[in-house]
């Protein structure tokens, strides 16, 4: 399967759960409102062709003057076709998405790993605390308006 | 001399107690096993047959705090790190010695940011500190000299 073959797979299939996809200068990125995330991963997931079946990263980029502020970014991989895929979904200040931890186990940490750095709260996560700072810190590091050399207190 | 020389002939030396114990408490360092970053590594090398720090008895590397004398704090020190550390140094009983290794453990090093200790003196003791990102394996010789030099002068008034 190449990257035009995935992004057709998907609008065939879904296309009333996403918000929009390209080509990326990578691999393919689809776009999804938080409404139909897990719904949609669990397409990619058990799809026979695409079987998207190993989360290799969560994370997320701060975008300060935009409204939603983030988009939390989730790379998949699909070991039958060795093929990857990226999927955005903007999230405001102050408010969170639904886990995937149902349906990638694996997703646990790196889902800490963004609450921890950017404050996103993930819905219905097994054990979500703060993983690389310390368990009372209170900012969140990664945000654009975080000094590098932090905050006295 | 009188006196003296009958008590060698006894096979008794008169000195002071603390010439007796600095002698023998810097001539076996026993450092502790620990490690926090690359300079880490430089350290193990230091224990290697080029450099040998078992010249000077500090090749002893305990895996125990409690069996150790002298804390080698080796490298980037995290906010997230810094109670462990604490906890193995408060461990450790007296006389204990600490040397900073590498310049992150003496400033925080190039990492000027929010989520490491700027210089463990901040919170312990450091008898020794080694510039240098890392060090090389002789400067840990040089520092090891140094607190021998250090040992060789202090006297169980000021430390038990
Ligand atoms: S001083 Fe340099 S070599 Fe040593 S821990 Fe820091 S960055 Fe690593």
């Amino acid at each position: 399967m190449n990257r035009q073959e995935i992004i057709d797979r998907i609008q065939g299939k879904v296309s009333s759960l996403i918000a929009g996809t390209s080509q990326g200068i990578d691999y393919p990125v689809v776009y999804v409102n938080k409404e139909h995330l897990i719904e949609f991963m669990k397409f990619l997931k058990e799809d026979e062709e695409l079987s998207f079946d190993l989360i290799s990263d969560v994370t997320a980029v701060d975008y300060p003057d935009r409204n939603p502020r983030f988009d939390v970014v989730y790379h998949i991989f699909s070991i039958k076709n060795g093929q990857r895929i990226r999927v955005k979904v903007p999230v405001g200040d102050g408010e969170g998405v639904e886990s995937v931890t149902s349906v990638w186990r694996g997703a646990e940490w790196l889902e800490r790993e963004v609450y921890d750095m950017f404050g996103i709260t993930f819905y219905n996560h097994p054990d979500l605390r703060r993983i690389l700072m310390e368990e009372d810190f209170k900012y969140y590091p990664l945000r654009k308006d975080f000094p590098l050399e932090g905050i006295e207190e | 001399m009188g006196i003296e020389k009958n008590l060698a002939n006894l096979g008794i030396v008169t000195t002071c107690l603390d010439k007796v114990l600095n002698w023998s408490r810097k001539n076996s360092l026993w450092p502790m096993t620990f490690g926090l970053a690359c300079c880490a590594l430089e350290m193990m090398v230091t224990v290697s047959a080029r450099h040998d720090i078992a010249r000077f008895g500090a090749e002893v590397y305990r895996g125990s705090p409690r069996q150790a004398d002298l804390l080698i704090v080796p490298g980037t020190l995290t906010k997230k790190m810094l109670p462990m550390v604490l906890r193995l140094y408060e461990q450790m009983p007296e006389p204990k010695w600490v040397i900073a290794y590498g310049n992150c453990a003496c400033t925080g090093g190039v990492f000027r940011t929010y989520n490491v200790v700027q210089g463990i003196d901040q919170y312990i003791p450091v008898d020794v500190y080694m510039a240098g990102c890392p060090p090389k394996p002789e400067s840990l010789l040089t520092a090891i000299m140094m607190l021998r030099d250090k040992i060789d002068k202090e006297s169980l008034k000021n430390r038990g």
